[in-house]
């Protein structure tokens, strides 16, 4: 049985109450909003990029405590890092985001090696959310919308 | 259902996206699967008259629960209150709408019913306008002589699926048939909790859906005035809804059937007869005057135990109100909540519930929906508000 527990991690509670890197950023920060048609949040993510480097990232908008968490998470793994950098944790993070598909009922197996875990530091107290997998896509908002910024800034 | 989640059993509180299924539904479309399947009016064989008796008995039922004037020839069966709509839409919109044509609908609307009134502002540049919900989440009417300006439809729901508003349909049925036009009501959550007499509403259309009044999914039932049905073009083309075809072209047949193109849901309609006959046993004053007393005491409890952290987006009291309580707790996604909730094994529905507009006016993403049928019961109450305690308290 999937424990609430295993969602709803102190830590992402803590990010959830004090989100951390809220905010916006002037031109020429590049943004993107990011939208859940499904339960109808929104996130608008900035980002300052400079000589391939995620100089500085701020957040804003609204969701559920998942949503708001992983992208306070990601702010933090990602800033200060090269875009190659970024790109591998994105990459990462959405596979650790990856189930398989299980018959109904099944618990979701998460495919992620504990290896990847390890990697991710802080993030991985999102791991537990693929028990969820309906809030897989409030997870992976932030996220979704930071590798559009990054796309659109690369061209 | 009887399942136990998490531990515990189901408190079933999502009535207004799709109610519990009676044991007498599921005999009904078993029968026909079991003793009378085949396609409708084709087969000259027994059990094809019996499949055909079957689907028209249905209509006749449905009929008889609206109290339509025309019988089964007002009656035609679509997959579902949104294809219930968008044939309203496609069909006498098209061909009797013309460019600055109004149609009125409101804030409270489903998507249902706007999105299909915009699709016909692309093709056919009719104006679709709203009629604004007040702070006391009601239609605001002050101003309905100016809003009726052009209006060839009014388009409102009976009951809002997410502020539990009951409209005052009979009123606004008045107000349009005074300014020439014909007036339609969703009908998919107000159907299954009060009676829907056609006749005393006075209005024209009227659209809902099988699986929110006990009946099983697939089905919905378009109800119009037989003079206005008989005046409206094909909906879906194919087998079924053609008197005659050549190579020059095709003949439409006339009456329900002309909507009903292709093997229609069977066993469906069966199922829908049931859920007809299986409320009515109930009564459908007995429904209503029960529902009101579920969601009084849990409207009164849910103002009492939270000091105000929880807030119900909805009339406060039972006047004009059915079962129907959206609630935005302090500091909780409604996400949370009913992730929380499910722990619990209380299932409740978080979203904006297809009504952007509404969620919109009054500053919201979201909330999370509970919503009761004839079947619920005080104590399902008593757990909604054990698990609101613990969701309260988890992220406060």
């Amino acid at each position: 049985m999937a424990n609430l527990d295993d969602l709803y991690r102190e830590i992402i509670l803590d990010h959830y109450r004090s989100p951390r890197n809220r905010g916006e950023l002037p031109p020429p920060a590049h943004h993107v909003e990011g939208f859940n048609p499904l339960c109808g949040d929104e996130i608008v993510v900035y980002v300052l990029i400079d000589d391939g480097v995620l100089v500085d990232i701020k957040l804003t908008g609204h969701g559920c405590s998942i949503s708001q968490a992983s992208s306070s998470l990601m702010s933090g793994a990602v800033k200060g890092k090269t875009l190659e950098q970024v790109r591998d944790t994105i990459a990462t993070f959405k596979q650790l985001m990856t189930v398989h598909e299980g018959q109904l009922g099944e618990p979701a197996v998460a495919t992620s090696p504990d290896a990847d875990l390890r990697r991710l530091g802080e993030l991985a107290a999102l791991a537990g959310v693929v028990k969820f997998p309906v809030r897989i896509k409030c997870a992976t908002l932030a996220w979704n919308t930071l590798a559009q910024a990054l796309d659109e800034t690369s061209t | 259902m009887q399942r136990v989640i998490n531990d515990r059993p189901i408190t079933y509180l999502d009535s207004g996206a799709s109610s519990l299924t009676p044991r007498s539904v599921i005999e009904a479309m078993d029968r026909y699967y079991q003793h009378h399947h085949a396609n409708v009016h084709r087969g000259v064989y027994q059990t094809a008259n019996e499949a055909t008796a079957v689907y028209e008995g249905a209509r006749a039922r449905t009929a008889r629960f609206l109290n339509a004037p025309g019988g089964s020839e007002e009656i035609v069966f679509t997959k579902n209150a949104t294809e219930a709509f968008n044939l309203l839409a496609r069909s006498w919109g098209a061909a009797f709408l013309s460019p600055g044509d109004v149609v009125l609908v409101s804030e409270m609307e489903h998507h249902a019913n706007i999105v299909p009134w915009f699709q016909l502002r692309e093709s056919h540049g009719v104006e679709v306008r709203f009629i604004p919900v007040d702070d006391d989440f009601r239609l605001d009417i002050s101003r309905i002589d100016e809003l009726m300006r052009g209006v060839k439809l009014v388009s409102v729901t009976g009951m809002s699926n997410v502020l539990g508003t009951i409209n005052p349909i009979h009123d606004l049925a008045e107000m349009a048939h005074a300014h020439g036009a014909l007036i339609a009501v969703d009908g998919a959550q107000s159907v299954a909790h009060s009676s829907t007499d056609v006749v005393a509403l006075d209005v024209d259309f009227l659209a809902f859906s099988a699986h929110k009044m006990l009946g099983p999914t697939g089905l919905g039932v378009l109800w119009a005035r037989q003079e206005i049905l008989s005046s409206m073009p094909p909906f879906l083309g194919g087998g079924g809804m053609i008197k005659d075809v050549s190579v020059n072209g095709f003949t439409a047949t006339t009456g329900p059937s002309r909507f009903e193109a292709g093997t229609p849901p069977i066993a469906e309609t069966a199922g829908l007869a049931a859920a007809l006959t299986y409320l009515e046993g109930l009564g459908m004053d007995n429904i209503a005057a029960y529902e009101k007393e579920l969601t009084g005491d849990a409207l009164t409890r849910l103002a009492l135990e939270f000091n105000g952290r929880v807030r119900v987006i909805g009339p406060s009291d039972t006047l004009d109100r059915g079962g129907v309580i959206s609630l935005d707790v302090e500091g909780v996604h409604p996400h949370d909540v009913a992730q929380v909730l499910d722990q619990f094994g209380v299932c409740v529905r978080p979203g904006h519930h297809c009504a952007k507009p509404l969620m919109k006016r009054f500053g919201l993403a979201a909330t999370a929906r509970a919503s009761y049928g004839p079947y619920s019961l005080v104590s399902d109450t008593d757990v909604l508000l054990e698990a609101l305690t613990h969701a309260v308290t988890m992220f406060g």
